[in-house]
């Protein structure tokens, strides 16, 4: 059925307002577009890591989600979803429930790359039956910007300064999504909102009714962390995709598609300019900075184009 | 019409969850708990139970999936040792305070470092104040009958129960056991039906929420009384267990106190050996004798005391030190269970022994006992944090 | 809207009497708090210009625009609001304004 925004906002929300995620947070943006995506008529148990999603939705007692809900710890979002989808598989099988259920983690950057990373690749590994939603503000927001492996090079966080010796992050963000394809598993897309949002809304709702795991790397832009206006959420998702920052692909049965080719690439500086965390790039003899930053866009880029082709 | 069979203390665990036939576990390999896994896959993968084996890659996930199962509504089980056990140590905590009766069986085992794969108790009293109902097993057959009587107890409290027995000693050790009828088994075990849970239908739950000062008291002192409860639940549950096999349990055992005026107080294994040296003692004309403790926590506190009241000296046995530097665990909760009930009449030292697999031979326990009646005599305690038989 | 667990919850709740394992037995009960408090500006519609592309609705990161019944977007819910402008910007037709 192809994508209406109307019908899909007709469905309702299965988040709740009154949470207490900052003003402008990419993160309810995200969790509210990919819970719509599921059936009305289907259950689902979410599972968020500590982070921004888990403290700003479940401060007791007030909970922001309308669906079961479990919080463990920080590292073990994806382990934790894997045994309620055990259960739910075993208690079926021993016919304690009739319902359909549908099983969505949640993760922050911190809790997807660095020391929920063993646990995603277990679940993700074994294949139960789940999607694993990281959404990716490239920081540990919710402790107070502090740097991951999901950081750009050269952004300015608590632990990555930009300084007068070391201007910023050393390392480039890592490819959690390519980490992901190599599990070998049905379905991994890269996503944010664009437009309509029509390329989240259909990614959840494959990501989610694909048979086994998958997962879903969204970009979910931090107006703290990033500093920007909050206002600006919608111009940074779509300076991140027009520059090639933040391809937007899928990858089904280990084949890529990218979904969206700008016809008209931008300069990676058009997206780092509108960011705080890249304002020391733009400080005069900084040039080779935004220089670098640009072969690697335009190196992943051009990689990702080549993977595209294979068939 | 009791099955006479002979297992080791891992086989015999095996053989329980089989009996149980639980929904779901996930577990992972370490040594001397490795078997249980082990033998329970080999059940799994030929149909002799229908339980959901998840093979997670560590122990921290091992009882991550055990939360995750045991929140939706599913019984868990897990088994692990050592650093197993202190690995998942985080997630100990949560299965406590989320009032989850999961069932852990623990294969004890010195931890690191050095790196040692035998017995002691350091990684079971690491993990003592995590919440859980702790039950130790000195044979092979107490570790198979209080793991059938774990669920009962903890979804009674809604807490999880550690069963702990001596990796290796009785683990690996083959053993005769009487083992229960299966029917029996299911009718003792029964069926788990929690009030709330993820997966029930009509109805939204959140769990794990984020609790500020407001509340995160009220919520840790309602789980402190579910300890508590557990006392007489594990008296009850011990005692119809009793009925149906004619081996009673209940939160210690007492070996020849009735007249002692010596004692040592023990945990697990060894307390076998120290019956053999009580005998021998007692052979002599030494009026001496042994309190095993089966519950740990929660801590036996009146039983203790009034096992104690008319003995002149006795010995905490530790197998495991808090380097606190001056007394083990199990030394610092008799102490103050006597001093909550003003019992300062007998007099006490304390013990460390049988560290990382350190041999404990009767003739050990006789040396403690020697000392013990030299206290007695003299009203001297000495040196109260001793470590025994290690070259000095 | 009195919940059925309002005396376990409260805040002057006895430890006997809090929900078990601080556990919430319904969903979306964070619908009782009034985060459109929290705002220094707030977003205003001019229906006018507002062209009913739903563009602006999932925008929102406190869903504070509602779709109606008819398929089309309501007035703003400033129960929740908390005033990001997100929506203004996304607006291609500039019906909505930020005010103090």
């Amino acid at each position: 059925m192809a994508y209406n925004l109307k019908e899909n906002l007709m469905q309702g929300d299965r988040l709740s307002g009154g949470h207490r995620f900052c003003a402008g947070c990419g993160s309810p943006i995200a969790i509210r577009t990919i819970l719509r995506a599921l059936n009305p008529e289907d259950q689902a148990v979410i599972c968020s890591a500590t982070g921004c999603a888990e403290v700003s939705t479940f401060i007791y007692p007030y909970t922001a989600w309308k669906d079961s809900f479990i919080h463990n710890a920080f590292e073990n979002a994806g382990a934790t979803m894997s045994g309620v989808e055990t259960a739910y598989r075993a208690l079926k099988k021993r016919g304690k429930i009739d319902e359909t259920y549908k099983f969505i983690a949640f993760g922050g950057d911190g809790g997807t790359y660095d020391i929920g990373f063993q646990s995603l690749s277990g679940a993700m590994e074994r294949g139960h039956d789940m999607v694993y939603v990281c959404y990716d503000n490239e920081a540990y927001m919710n402790t107070g910007i502090q740097r991951s492996s999901s950081t750009p090079m050269f952004a300015d966080t608590t632990t990555t300064p930009q300084g007068k010796v070391i201007p910023g992050k050393q390392q480039n963000k890592k490819d959690l999504t390519k980490i992901m394809v190599a599990h070998g598993i049905p379905y991994v897309a890269q996503s944010t909102f664009i437009s309509n949002f029509k390329d989240l809304s259909e990614k959840a709702h494959k990501a989610i009714y694909t048979p086994g795991a998958a997962f879903l790397n969204v970009m979910a832009p931090c107006p703290r962390g990033w500093r920007y206006p909050s206002e600006k959420m919608m111009e940074v998702t779509k300076a991140a995709v027009e520059t090639c920052v933040w391809p937007l692909y899928e990858v089904i049965e280990g084949k890529y598609t990218i979904n969206y080719r700008p016809k008209d690439k931008r300069p990676v500086e058009e997206y780092l300019k509108m960011q705080g965390r890249f304002a020391h790039m733009f400080k005069p003899g900084n040039e080779w900075m935004i220089e670098t930053v640009q072969k690697h866009i335009d190196a992943k880029w051009e990689d990702l184009q080549n993977l595209a082709e294979i068939k | 019409m009791a099955i006479r069979e002979r297992l080791s203390g891992n086989e015999a665990i095996a053989f329980a969850m089989k009996q149980i036939n639980p929904d779901v576990m996930g577990a992972f390999p370490i040594t001397p708990s490795t078997e249980i896994p082990q033998y329970f896959a080999a059940y799994v993968d030929n149909g002799q139970v229908d339980t959901e084996f998840i093979a997670v890659e560590s122990e921290h996930s091992a009882m991550s999936t055990c939360i995750g199962a045991q929140a939706a509504g599913a019984r868990a089980v897990s088994a692990t040792s050592s650093c197993g056990l202190c690995y998942m140590t985080e997630m100990l905590y949560i299965a406590a305070s989320d009032r989850l009766p999961i069932t852990l069986a623990v294969s004890c085992r010195a931890l690191s470092g050095p790196i040692n794969i035998n017995n002691d108790h350091s990684d079971a009293m690491g993990v003592r104040d995590a919440g859980w109902i702790m039950l130790f097993a000195e044979t092979n057959q107490e570790a198979y009958d209080n793991f059938l009587q774990a669920m009962r107890i903890g979804e009674a409290v809604n807490l999880p129960v550690m069963i702990c027995q001596d990796g290796f000693i009785t683990s690996h050790a083959i053993e005769n056991i009487d083992l229960v009828e299966d029917d029996k088994v299911k009718e003792f075990v029964g069926e788990w039906h929690p009030e709330h849970y993820l997966l029930k239908k009509g109805e939204s739950m959140s769990m794990g929420a984020y609790a500020t000062p407001v509340y995160y008291m009220e919520t840790k002192r309602n789980q402190a009384q579910a300890m508590i409860d557990a006392k007489d639940v594990i008296k009850k549950v011990g005692a119809e267990f009793g009925k149906m096999t004619g081996r009673s349990y209940g939160l210690i055992e007492k070996y020849m106190m009735d007249d002692a005026e010596e004692a040592i107080i023990i945990i697990g294994s060894s307390a076998g050996t120290a019956k053999e040296a009580i005998n021998e003692l007692r052979a002599q004309g030494k009026k001496v004798g042994m309190i095993k403790i089966r519950s740990f926590h929660p801590f036996p506190t009146e039983e203790i005391v009034d096992a104690l009241k008319n003995v002149k000296a006795f010995a905490t046995m530790d197998k495991d030190d808090s380097f606190n530097g001056h007394c083990g665990p199990m030394h610092a909760e008799v102490s103050a269970a006597l001093m909550a009930a003003r019992e300062f009449g007998p007099l006490g030292i304390n013990y460390i022994y049988g560290l990382g697999g350190r041999d404990v031979k009767v003739e050990s326990i006789e040396k403690v006992f020697a000392e013990l009646e030299k206290i007695a005599a003299t009203g001297e305690l000495g040196e109260t944090y001793r470590y025994l038989e290690v070259r000095e | 809207m009195m919940s059925k667990y309002e005396k376990n919850t409260a805040p002057d709740v006895k430890w006997q009497d809090i929900t078990l394992a601080a556990d919430v037995f319904e969903g979306g009960t964070s619908a009782a708090i009034e985060t459109g408090d929290w705002r220094t500006i707030k977003p205003v519609i001019d229906w006018d210009k507002c062209k009913q592309c739903l563009l602006c609705a999932p925008v929102c990161p406190d869903m504070s625009i509602p779709v109606l019944a008819d398929g089309k977007r309501g007035d703003f819910d400033y129960f929740f609001c908390k005033g990001c402008g997100i929506c203004a910007n996304a607006c291609p037709f500039g019906a909505i304004t930020m005010v103090k």
